[in-house]
């Protein structure tokens, strides 16, 4: 009962309007980059808008997020609250593995059906007659026209960079996992230690896919212009990727937070939304190993 | 004055007259003329009165509750709100009447999806507006457009019976054999279908969809595109005509003749005058939808020709864009759509048209060599 | 610290901010409520005038009043207006107003993010509807955009049209996940999940939808925006891509999508057929299963709306199966109302004309859409105005009649005053008239073999056309009532008291009319 009464309903609040036009403004900035740079324009203007968007949206993340920690730590908020962020940040994570679906979605329709019906095989195996001499194979090297997607010369293996960065994601998926109890044992500094590590093991993957890009572009023409097997696989290592930079900014933001004394042993919800996240991106990664890289 | 008004009154009725004159107020599908539309108008038939049984009795208990259930005429409410039975009853019945409905539809779908041993075998491929159709086992084929004059579809002339659904040249068939069609487009996805035949099928670029029929009633079946591909979606009737075996190989050979010929033509020499009258017609058919009758385009989305730089002066870059299309763009290859002769005619005209008078030409010979030295 | 303290003494004056800041910065979910409603009737007018536009030309054949290129326009923008704009709002504002009222909450759980969802909504709309003035124009690819239509030859819109889509989601996904919230941690104690009232548990299962299908369109149309800025291959063969992949990948999104604007609707009739029918409602726990299970079956029949693409026969047949199973227990939902009117003590206010012409009606388009279930059948219906009937038979007296039914229902919860009956009254007639009229005939039309989407059409499809335009207009005019009515009851009228309708059950008609600006600040017990 206690709880219900001090459900708190904050009065007023300018950040979710900042927020609106933030994103807003960094979108139609974006969609203007793209489109006039398609027509031979100058994007001038567009990178400014979209730059103003990503600051307003820069000083509203500081804001809201600066706001919620204040109340949480002047003690606004009832474990009902609490259940509130709980349910909210796993729904949200919900929908992140429902965006992943879609592309995890695509590259088995596209390995399964799409590639085999342009070789030849299967229901639709008459297709063939317009792509003559092409061959079903996965990795896709030679396209259906080349003329107009280039294949890659070669893909990358599984067992070199990939396997490296599914060791350091498995084992930050650990670290994280050992700062947490930490945290709930109240030894900070142990916290911060594995905190600090899991974070070092998150730049060392970002830095390895960012190598292995390098290595993809500049040496295998292995690009997302180079047909289906560019296509996805870009997608999803790079959606993953984006996901690991959020994960990484939420957790050091735990990090600068627990240096400066925040949480409690039994009230750290911002932490542990941090670590599920977290998890999540591990969980991603797994899928996109075996299905990316190793079959 | 008078003759204005006398003018205008008879315009008016001539706009008006379809309408009135052949006022028709089909309500149903029609049975078609081939085995497979007859399973589907049966199916119809059947689900439709399912539905409207079931309709009746719920619909019926309703209306019973209504004008004998009223507070006004003191209806007094009971108080129940469960019943075990009936909940399972009414899961159960509608279930085993889908049931029921899924038995003849599996079989007819069965036999709509099995194309093997065709007679006569035709690739029909859809462009942004109008069908292909080759006799893959004669070697020829032919564009088919829209021939219904701009003139009726902008009202400033009286509608004819088949407004919209008539073409140039239609898709010609044999009665009584079974003949599969290998759909696929050039641009966007279109859909070919013929109501009579219940054959509806998607064309989808970079794929080859098969489907099959077989029709027993000589005569003109008409049907359109029904898949949203683009502006002139509304535009791309498919007219298909079935005729007696004997007659039907008649044609195929002089279809074979004639694209005999027209391969020597591109070896003939042409006058400027010949090939602006020939390209005026090929302007006509394959050009005119986006770049207008007079040339003056839709900008921005499809250039004008009159007065553009390509078509005044670039005498090269003017063949390459009609022969290889400018991809990502509405703009297609036409290099492998039209032969040569039309190449060089539509070419020719565009440079000689709406005051673009270059009084330059290009030959189908040059044409010729040109797609022969990339 | 300062900021703390102030928000924190805040909580202590009650009653709406003054001027324009009350709106732009409110928490309070029955503001947000009202901003969501107001929004979803000002779209619906735009998106009706769109069809109006549709209508017009389509009097007659031939073309008259706009260009086959301005035609695809409006029937894409009336689409996604209609779909995105005024029916998902339309829900989302009734939830947000009622559901901390029947489960005695004093609030959504997340009060800031739901401002939030509301207020990307008129953003995104905002640049949805700028495309119309871009040069090439706006979308003209349908509401369905199908890849390459959308990509290779879309309009330079298109790139807009995406990021507007994006927003749209990222506040559907949002507000879903408030409601989600809100329904499992706010409920007032006792209020067990079998004592919930149906909206709040339609609404609970139409949330899990959102969360479930807004990120598969968000896919969708990122694999777009890589296509046509990035070169991408996802729907090029040349590439080894597929368009029909966008299709499998929308319509996984988009089934569900049309349950997600019908369920809440069979929530809000579930407490008006009750009400002025005197009796409880029959089937209570079956009308939670088969919401559960139309929810579930939603995510395994997409293919019915590519029976044509040509899909190999084993899926045809599956899709084809699984979408008949739908007509089980949406079927168990129709009788369970009908035999809750039966041999009750009935009465016909507004809201319950509503009702009943939304069971009828509903129930119509819903056998039409079995009809369209049947594969084989599926490949003459498809695509033709068979299908354009189908749909408006569901959305139009379905959605569209169920949001009216609760406004009528819950205005005076709202406003405090009595809406005028009789007025409410004619535009119910008025509109069920000119609704019928307007597309009943699509259906003949659609069998007679008119495609849809198109600007012009042959000659025999001219008398049913006609006949059609002439309902639509007298539906669209008839809309005006209603803001009439609506406008006049905020500002006055009858007083209502805190149960208006005598058989009306729910903790939300237990505080006075109108509802206080904050509500069970302490929650009620529930028995
Ligand atoms: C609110 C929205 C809504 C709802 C609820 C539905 C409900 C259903 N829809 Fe519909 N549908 C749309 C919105 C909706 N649809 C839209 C927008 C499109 C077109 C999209 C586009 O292409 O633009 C579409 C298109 C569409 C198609 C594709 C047609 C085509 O393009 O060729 C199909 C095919 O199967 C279909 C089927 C169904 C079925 C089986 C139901 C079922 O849920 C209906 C179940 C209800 C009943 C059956 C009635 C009540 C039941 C009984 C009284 C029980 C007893 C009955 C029997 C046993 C028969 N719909
Ligand atoms: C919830 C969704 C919804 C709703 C409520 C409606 C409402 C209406 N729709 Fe439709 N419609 C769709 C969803 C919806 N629609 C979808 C998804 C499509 C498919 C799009 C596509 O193919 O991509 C479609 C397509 C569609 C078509 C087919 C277009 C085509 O294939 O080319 C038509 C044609 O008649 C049509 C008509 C109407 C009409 C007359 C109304 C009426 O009910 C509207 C009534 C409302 C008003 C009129 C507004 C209020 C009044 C005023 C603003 C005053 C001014 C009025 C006058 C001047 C008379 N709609
Ligand atoms: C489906 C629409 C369509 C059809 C049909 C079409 N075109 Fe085009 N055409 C375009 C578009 C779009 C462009 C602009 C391409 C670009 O972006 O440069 C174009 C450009 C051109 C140009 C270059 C004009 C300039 O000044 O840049 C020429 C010449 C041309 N078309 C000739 C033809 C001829 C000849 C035909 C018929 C044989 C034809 N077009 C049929 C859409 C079409
Ligand atoms: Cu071709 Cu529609
Ligand atoms: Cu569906």
């Amino acid at each position: 009962m206690a709880d219900h009464q001090t459900y708190y309903v904050p009065e007023q609040s300018k950040w979710p309007i900042v927020a609106t036009v933030g994103l807003g403004v960094t979108l139609y900035g974006a969609a203007s980059i793209m489109v006039n740079g398609n027509q031979g324009e100058s994007t001038g203007g567009s990178w400014f808008m979209f730059w103003i968007g990503a600051l307003i949206m820069a000083y509203m993340l500081f804001g809201w997020f600066g706001s919620v920690i204040r109340e949480s730590r002047a003690g606004l908020y009832s474990d009902q609250m609490d259940r509130s962020f709980r349910w909210g940040m796993s729904w949200f994570i919900f929908s992140e593995v429902m965006f992943f679906a879609a592309f995890f979605g695509a590259l088995f329709y596209v390995r399964v059906f799409v590639v085999p019906w342009i070789g030849g095989e299967g229901d639709k195996g008459s297709t063939n007659m317009l792509w003559e001499g092409f061959q079903a194979s996965w990795p896709l090297i030679n396209n259906p026209d080349p003329q107009v997607y280039q294949g890659p010369k070669e893909v990358i293996g599984p067992w070199g960079l990939p396997l490296i960065n599914t060791i350091l994601l498995v084992t930050s998926s650990f670290t994280v996992t050992i700062a947490h109890h930490a945290l709930k044992a109240g030894n900070r500094a142990k916290v911060k230690l594995w905190l600090a590590a899991t974070i070092a093991l998150a730049v060392v993957f970002m830095f390895v896919q960012g190598y292995e890009y390098a290595h993809a572009y500049g040496d295998l023409d292995l690009t997302l212009q180079s047909g289906i097997y560019g296509s996805t696989f870009f997608m999803l290592t790079g959606f993953h990727g984006a996901h690991v930079m959020l994960g990484t900014l939420m957790l050091f933001i735990m990090l600068v937070r627990i240096i400066k004394g925040h949480f409690t042993e039994d009230n750290h919800f911002g932490f542990e939304a941090a670590a599920w996240y977290w998890h999540f991106v591990d969980v991603v990664w797994l899928g996109l190993f075996v299905f990316v890289y190793v079959i | 004055m008078r003759v204005h008004a006398k003018r205008a009154v008879a315009l008016a009725a001539g706009l008006l007259s379809p309408a009135v004159v052949m006022a028709d107020w089909t309500m149903n599908m029609a049975p078609g003329v081939t085995g497979t539309s007859n399973q589907i108008f049966s199916l119809h038939m059947t689900i439709l009165w399912i539905c409207v049984a079931i309709g009746v009795v719920v619909f019926g208990v309703m209306f019973w509750s209504i004008f004998a259930h009223r507070k006004s005429q003191g209806a007094k409410p009971a108080n129940f709100h469960e019943n075990t039975v009936v909940e399972i009853l009414w899961t159960i019945i509608p279930l085993a009447i889908l049931v029921a409905m899924a038995v003849p539809a599996t079989a007819t779908l069965v036999e709509m999806y099995d194309t093997s041993e065709s007679e006569v075998d035709i690739k029909v491929t859809g462009y942004q507006w109008r069908w292909r159709y080759e006799y893959i086992n004669d070697d020829f084929g032919y564009f088919s457009s829209l021939s219904t004059p701009r003139e009726q579809i902008e009202n400033r002339q009286a509608k004819g019976e088949n407004y919209l659904l008539e073409v140039d040249n239609p898709l010609v068939i044999p009665v009584g054999k079974k003949v599969r069609f290998l759909l696929t487009a050039n641009d966007v996805i279109h859909s070919w279908w013929v109501p009579e035949f219940g054959v509806k099928k998607d064309a989808i670029p970079g794929f080859i969809n098969e489907t099959w029929t077989r029709v027993d009633e000589p005569g003109i079946y008409r049907g359109q595109c029904t898949e949203l591909c683009g502006k002139d979606h509304g535009f791309m009737p498919v007219v298909v005509e079935a005729v007696p075996e004997e007659e039907y190989n008649a044609w195929v050979a002089e279809q074979r003749a004639a694209a005999e010929t027209e391969r020597q033509l591109t070896e003939k020499d042409w006058t400027l005058d010949e090939l602006m009258e020939r390209g005026e017609k090929a302007y006509a058919s394959a050009c005119a939808s986006c770049h207008q009758p007079d040339g003056t385009g839709m900008p921005p989305a499809f250039p004008a020709l009159k007065g553009s730089q390509i078509a005044t002066e670039d005498m090269a870059a003017h063949i390459d864009i009609v022969v290889n299309g400018k991809s990502g763009t509405a703009m297609q290859a036409f290099g492998g759509q039209l032969s040569e002769v039309d190449l060089a005619a539509v070419i020719t005209y565009e440079r000689n048209a709406w005051g673009n008078n270059t009084g330059e030409m290009v030959t189908p010979k040059e044409i010729f060599d040109y797609k022969n030295q990339e | 610290m300062s900021s703390v303290a102030d928000t924190h003494s805040q909580e202590h004056h009650h009653g709406p901010a003054k001027g324009i800041s009350r709106w732009l910065l409110t928490t309070n979910h029955k503001d947000i409520g009202s901003m969501y409603l107001i929004f979803s009737f000002a779209m619906f007018l735009l998106g009706g005038s769109m069809a109006m536009v549709i209508r017009a030309e389509l009097f007659q054949p031939g073309l008259q009043i706009v260009q086959p290129e301005f035609f695809n326009q409006m029937t894409t923008m009336h689409g996604l207006i209609m779909v995105f704009g005024a029916v998902m709002p339309a829900f989302v504002g009734l939830a947000n107003w009622m559901l901390p009222l029947m489960i005695g909450a004093p609030d959504m759980a997340l009060p800031r993010m739901n401002n939030w969802s509301f207020w990307l909504l008129p953003c995104a709309f905002l640049i949805l509807v700028s495309t119309l003035f871009m040069e090439g124009g706006a979308p003209n690819f349908g509401w369905t955009f199908y890849a390459p239509l959308s990509t290779t030859y879309g309009p330079p819109s298109t790139t807009f049209f995406i990021f507007a889509i994006h927003i749209m989601g990222v506040s559907s996904i949002m507000g879903a996940i408030n409601v989600i919230a809100t329904i499992l941690n706010m409920r007032a104690p006792g209020m067990k999940m079998m004592k919930m009232p149906l909206f709040v548990w339609t609404w609970l299962i139409t949330a899990f939808l959102l969360i479930a299908v807004m990120p598969v369109l968000a896919g969708a149309v990122t694999m777009m925006l890589m296509d046509i800025n990035f070169g991408t291959s996802f729907f090029d063969a040349s590439g080894g891509g597929d368009p029909v992949l966008f299709q499998h990948v929308f319509w996984f999104f988009g089934h569900p999508e049309v349950y997600i604007m019908i369920l809440p609707a069979f929530g809000a009739i579930s407490h008006i057929v009750p009400a002025f029918s005197r009796k409880p409602l029959f089937g209570y726990a079956s009308m939670v299963y088969a919401v559960g299970a139309i929810a579930l079956l939603s995510f395994l029949v997409w293919a019915h709306h590519m029976f044509t693409v040509g899909i190999p026969l084993a899926g045809q047949l599956f899709f084809m199966y699984a979408t008949l199973l739908i007509a089980v227990p949406t079927g168990v939902k129709v009788f369970n109302w009908v035999t809750t009117m039966f041999r009750g003590s009935l009465s016909f206010e507004a809201p319950m004309l509503f009702a009943v012409a939304f069971i009828i009606l509903f129930t119509i388009g819903g056998f039409s859409g079995l009809m369209l279930a049947i594969a084989p059948a599926d490949f003459q219906y498809h695509d033709t105005y068979f299908v354009v009937a189908h749909f408006h038979y569901v959305l139009v007296p379905g959605a569209i009649f169920g949001i009216f039914a609760s406004a009528y229902f819950w205005l005076p919860k709202w406003t405090g005053h009595m809406y005028d009956e009789t007025l409410a009254k004619t535009h119910f007639w008025l509109s069920f008239i000119g609704m019928n009229l307007a597309f009943f005939p699509m259906h003949f039309l659609g069998l007679a073999g008119m495609p849809r989407r198109i600007p012009d059409y042959a000659l025999q499809f001219s008398d049913f056309n006609m006949v059609s335009s002439i309902g639509a207009f007298m539906f669209g005019v008839t809309q005006l009532l209603f803001l009439f009515i609506v406008v006049k009851c905020v500002r006055g009228g009858e007083k209502a008291a805190a149960k208006p309708w005598d058989g009306a059950e729910g903790l939300e008609w237990t505080v006075p009319s109108p509802a206080p600006y904050h509500t069970f600040s302490t929650p009620p017990e529930v028995k």
